[in-house]
């Protein structure tokens, strides 16, 4: 479905992504995660054609994807991490805008379909800049899925909204995995891709560090983590297949102080790139 | 398609801001009739007719320009830099030209609505001038052509304050240098050559021509369609750029 091959984007002498390479079957959810800067964004942004890349190539159900390439534009809703809502506009204008500019045809009864599914029916009269940070969202949700897209490409999609607002959104992203959507998702929230993504590619400098599901990730490196503070002042972490184990060593550091829990994909993360995603 | 997309977005955002555009497009052109009008030309004669009559042909000119301009410019600008709604077009299946063509468009409307309401405003300031078919060519493609320019300037900034430049260093030269508020015929040969360059020169003194003395140059109006296709070849070709 979604082909990345070598893709390397320069911005004078810095490199946000190097030489990345990725493939992506249809119905999979795809998390791309790391920390700000790691390349998330732009490798998006080279694959929606917003940016051209510096090398490597991008292919969309076989198509080579390019700023020119309607066919491939018209498969894919995008769903960037700031507002892109006309604020002059009511919600319901703003959808049929975003119909018009895709051809949707009946655009109506297609409108009130998402505005239902993103719980906005209410304020369709409403004009954007009267709506909450979680309305908005969910109403720049529901834009980018105005052409039933095959592949929808969320980039922060939570970004910078409240805990309600963002297990709305959650609601979204999993309704759009079980009728099959090719999702892919950036976020810095490890909860996030840990809850949503079926796979979880790893980013940092611009590289894919590893790319598996959040489950064998942890199992690799172990499932339970002894964490404590040693002479030095560092926080130390050592992996365990068992809590039995972790529990048995932890009696050779009985000095210090130390818990004793299940592994998360943040400590993934930290073990690869030693340091923390957020 | 694009291009009546764009235009009925704009449609929607012009009825809900009627007033405010108005009162804007109004604002301008009175002071002008009532300091230069009046207040300096009451018994004043320019080119064998009163100050008033002479100068609301270049009013009209300058107006379109204007508001042409900053109709499509600040649109462009708050959309690409701000609310950031601009970008959508660029992952959307458009054709860019259409894109363009539409924003521009509406800002050309916008330019002849100012010029309708400087007409409506001088028939209340008793003044009276011909108006024919050209006139309104005239009119429409001096809008065009700089909601053209417009457009192309607001996707060539980085900034908002990078604007400003555009009506310090090109527009307000040519609200004082191009005719409108006085004869070209007092200037010297080789500055006249020069301004004669320019396109609000040809509008004012082609809207001039016909309000006054029902005449008419096609050579104006030829160089107003060049001027408007070129530089509307130059904002099709910042759309596209766009995406780097």
């Amino acid at each position: 479905m979604i082909d990345i091959r070598n893709l390397t984007k320069k911005f004078g002498s810095f490199t946000a992504v190097d030489n990345l390479s990725l493939h992506i079957d249809k119905g999979e959810f795809v998390g791309l995660l790391g920390p700000n800067g790691a390349g998330k964004t732009t490798t998006i942004k080279i694959l929606t054609g917003l940016l051209k890349a510096t090398n490597g190539e991008v292919y969309i159900s076989g198509e080579p994807m390019n700023s020119s390439n309607k066919n491939a534009k018209g498969k894919m809703g995008i769903v960037p991490q700031y507002s892109n809502l006309d604020k002059e506009l009511t919600v319901y204008e703003n959808l049929v805008f975003a119909s018009k500019l895709f051809r949707v045809k009946n655009y109506d009864e297609k409108i009130h379909e998402l505005l239902n599914l993103v719980d906005l029916t209410e304020y369709a009269d409403r004009k954007v800049l009267s709506l909450s940070g979680g309305m908005d969202r969910r109403l720049i949700i529901a834009k980018a899925l105005i052409n039933d897209p095959e592949i929808i490409i969320f980039d922060e999609p939570t970004v910078g909204i409240d805990l309600n607002g963002r297990r709305k959104i959650w609601d979204i992203l999993k309704y759009m995995k079980s009728v099959g959507k090719t999702v892919i998702m950036t976020t810095h929230y490890i909860e996030e891709a840990e809850y949503l993504c079926s796979r979880v590619c790893l980013i940092d400098s611009g590289k894919i560090i590893v790319d598996d599901t959040a489950k064998n990730l942890k199992e690799k490196l172990g499932s339970y983590i002894l964490e404590y503070f040693n002479e030095n002042m560092l926080t130390r972490y050592v992996f365990f297949q068992t809590r039995a184990q972790a529990l048995e060593h932890a009696k050779t550091i009985e000095n210090y102080s130390y818990t004793v829990r299940e592994t998360t994909l943040e400590d993934v993360f930290f073990n690869y790139t030693n340091r923390k995603v957020t | 398609m694009e291009v009546f997309t764009v235009l009925w977005r704009e449609m929607i955002f012009f009825r809900r801001r009627i007033w405010r555009i108005t009162s804007s497009a109004i604002i301008s052109p009175v002071l002008y009739l009532i300091a230069f009008g009046w207040g300096l030309g009451k018994n004043v004669t320019v080119e064998g007719s009163s100050y008033m009559h002479f100068i609301i042909p270049g009013i009209v000119a300058l107006s379109t320009m204007n508001t042409g301009f900053n109709a499509v410019s600040i649109r462009i600008t708050v959309s690409r830099l701000h609310e950031k709604s601009f970008e959508y077009y660029l992952t959307s299946p458009v054709r860019m030209p259409l894109m363009a063509l539409g924003h521009i468009l509406s800002g050309a409307l916008r330019g002849m609505y100012a010029a309708a309401l400087i007409i409506l405003v001088s028939f209340l300031f008793g003044i009276k001038i011909s108006i024919n078919a050209y006139f309104v060519l005239i009119c429409f493609l001096n809008s065009f052509l700089f909601a053209a320019f417009g457009y192309a300037a607001a996707l060539s900034v980085d900034s908002h304050y990078d604007m400003s430049r555009f009506n310090t260093y090109i527009l307000t030269p040519m609200s004082f240098l191009c005719g409108t508020f006085f004869s070209l015929d007092n200037l010297p040969a080789a500055v006249r050559t020069l301004i004669n360059i320019l396109p609000l020169s040809h509008a004012s003194a082609s809207l001039r021509g016909i309000a006054l003395k029902g005449e008419f140059s096609y050579i104006s109006i030829l160089v107003l369609a060049s001027y408007s296709l070129l530089i509307y070849g130059i904002g099709v070709y910042m759309s596209c750029r766009e995406m780097k």
